[in-house]
């Protein structure tokens, strides 16, 4: 099991205090220096590694970014705390985006990350909760993630915690049909406190969602099984940060991210193929200079 | 020939009832007991733990890939879900939500298989749980724990209690009778010696053991002596008692209410296979013979695939005999 890097801990909390304090515009800028920097660091992990989703790790950054730094109630240093807020990747693939965000946070040391896939590294191509503090379940496999959100939300209920869970699922993920029982469970139950977000870049591994096995009206689907439904920009902070707040109707909140699948990288954006295809060196130098 | 009362004449239990009286006892102390099922209250024998903790019994509809899901966050936010459904359908429907959810991550969550085996008799193979032993046997890091009485399904529930694991447990409906000393308590990975003996042993789990014991007793009259190990854990496996008895008998036998293909008996197999030259003994392995079982009832389904008494004493005779 890593264990939490303290002085990096520190370094996040001024960070998040900084956050706090800042305006809307101040604190926009500084979660994309965040973002930036996160996306920087996938790439040179999936370069390095020479495995990786960078599609979907970067259409996720965002949110994760807004998460972690902003809205999640818990402690790296801590990371069993009883009433933490937890966080559940169910698109287990953009393992990338989820393991640069956890050190920057100090869940874990940086310098792990460079161990991204390595033999016998604990920072496996999908994340293992057995060997990463902050990691909550093991995901990988497609409508895995939301069945344990809603059990942990009423679990938090049940033993009256304050503690909220944030789930995250890709669009094509929402094909599997497990995910449906789940909302329907997560609606019967009234869980207000759990939150599901649909990272919708409109891609899945093979094509386009809708060419593939159409999910709209996505909204209309998730507030027909009866969720508050918040359909944003999901790389635009104000708005996530905004789409995080309280249900304010009693009932678990979807919130719907419009993303565009490898954000931030020209050749990337929004191409089927980058769903697991690797930069040359040539392509990371670029990547690396269009985040900067 | 001498008749004595035989262990085949004895008043019979369904387990499902012990498991219900042992977990609804145990929650009136232990608020992290919560039961999670897959609109299976009655055929969980749920119904008094319903109605004495409503909050506390999560019935999440026909939805079991859910059920074990929620099953693994209910553990994760610090609880003890015992999720109980049909064998069939929990470990089939939900194999991959056992592996990666409770096995793979490591949550504390004891799967509850009721009914397993043929119990569901005429229902079909549809509604049997044989293949349980060979899928779950595939994961690491879960126990596979099946009591053969009502004393030791309460011994389980309470270990599960106070030493939370993934755990499946395999609770019978098939009526079986008492086959355990009432007052003790089950180790994790140890096998209970249900009957001394130096000829032959036949290693027995669940409703086979009373049947191993029965066919100790025709044995007996044929001047063999058997060795009745009962397998209550198949994983942890208990390879020390295994060992003994290929040392200390000169044939295994094993008997399960599951398909062969990767059960107890291929378990027991594959440990005495490897041992050394002179340690490995000739093995029988009974079970379902990799088919689908006809219609017909538990009983007569049993005895089709030759898991009763008379045909277990007849494959250690011939094992002893053939070697």
């Amino acid at each position: 099991m890593l264990v939490a890097d303290i002085p990096q801990v520190e370094v996040w909390r001024s960070h998040r205090e900084q956050l706090l304090s800042s305006d809307v515009e101040a604190r926009s800028s500084l979660l994309h220096e965040r973002a930036q920097d996160t996306r920087r660091s996938i790439v040179t992990m999936i370069s390095h590694a020479g495995l990786g989703h960078i599609g979907g790790d970067f259409s996720v950054t965002d949110i994760l970014t807004v998460l972690f730094d902003y809205v999640l109630e818990a402690d790296p240093a801590d990371p069993q705390k009883d009433d933490r807020d937890r966080f559940i990747l169910s698109k287990g693939h953009c393992a990338a985006a989820l393991y640069s965000t956890l050190a920057h946070c100090g869940y874990f040391a940086v310098s792990e990350l460079t161990t991204f896939m390595a033999p016998l590294s604990p920072l496996n191509g999908h994340p293992n909760r057995v060997k990463i503090p902050g990691v909550e379940t093991n995901t990988g496999p497609l409508g895995h993630g939301l069945p344990v959100a809603v059990g942990a939300a009423l679990g938090a209920r049940l033993r009256g915690t304050s503690g909220r869970v944030f789930v995250v699922l890709g669009d094509g993920e929402m094909q599997e049909g497990s995910n449906w029982e789940a909302l329907m469970s997560a609606s019967h139950y009234k869980l207000d406190n759990l939150f599901v977000v649909v990272d919708r870049n409109r891609l899945q591994q093979g094509a386009r969602t809708e060419d593939t096995n159409g999910l709209d009206p996505l909204d209309e689907r998730l507030a027909s099984f009866g969720l508050e439904v918040r359909s944003i920009d999901g790389h635009d902070y104000a708005q996530l940060i905004d789409a995080f707040a309280p249900s304010t109707s009693g009932s678990p909140v979807a919130v719907v991210a419009n993303t565009i699948k490898g954000k931030g990288v020209s050749f990337i954006e929004d191409r089927v193929e980058w769903h697991h295809k690797v930069p040359s060196p040539e392509q990371t130098e670029q990547a690396l200079q269009e985040l900067s | 020939m001498t008749q004595v009362a035989t262990v085949a004449d004895a008043p019979t239990y369904d387990n499902r009832q012990d498991f219900a009286d042992e977990l609804r006892r145990l929650a009136r102390t232990d608020e992290r007991i919560v039961a999670v099922c897959n609109d299976s209250v009655g055929s969980s024998n749920l119904t008094g733990f319903r109605d004495e903790f409503p909050d506390r019994l999560i019935n999440v509809g026909i939805a079991e890939q859910n059920m074990v899901g929620v099953g693994a966050g209910l553990a994760n936010a610090g609880l003890i879900p015992f999720v109980c459904a049909a064998a069939p359908f929990l470990t089939g429907r939900s194999l991959e939500q056992v592996k990666a959810d409770v096995a793979y991550s490591q949550h504390k969550v004891i799967l509850c298989g009721m009914s397993p085996g043929m119990a569901y008799g005429e229902l079909g193979p549809t509604h049997h749980s044989v293949e349980d032993f060979s899928w779950l046997r595939a994961l690491p890091g879960l126990d596979i724990v099946v009591p053969a009485d009502g004393a030791q399904t309460r011994s389980a529930i309470r270990n599960a209690v106070a030493d939370p694991r993934p755990t499946y447990l395999r609770i019978g409906r098939f009526k079986v009778p008492a086959v355990s000393d009432p007052k003790a308590s089950l180790t994790r990975g140890r096998f209970v010696t249900a009957r001394e003996g130096t000829d032959v042993t036949i290693i027995a789990t669940g409703t086979e053991v009373s049947r191993a014991l029965h066919a100790a007793e025709i044995l007996a009259d044929q001047n063999i002596s058997t060795r009745v190990l009962n397998a209550v854990y198949i994983n942890p496996l208990d390879k020390a008692a295994i060992a003994a008895a290929a040392r200390e008998t000169r044939a295994i036998i094993t008997a399960e209410e599951a398909n062969v293909s990767g059960g107890l008996g291929a378990a027991v197999a594959s440990y005495v296979g490897q041992l050394e030259r002179d340690a490995r003994v000739p093995l029988r392995i009974l079970g379902l013979q990799d088919e689908f079982a006809p219609t017909g009832d538990a009983q007569f389904l049993l005895d089709y695939f030759g898991l009763g008494g008379d045909k277990i004493a007849e494959a250690a005779a011939e094992a002893l005999q053939n070697g």
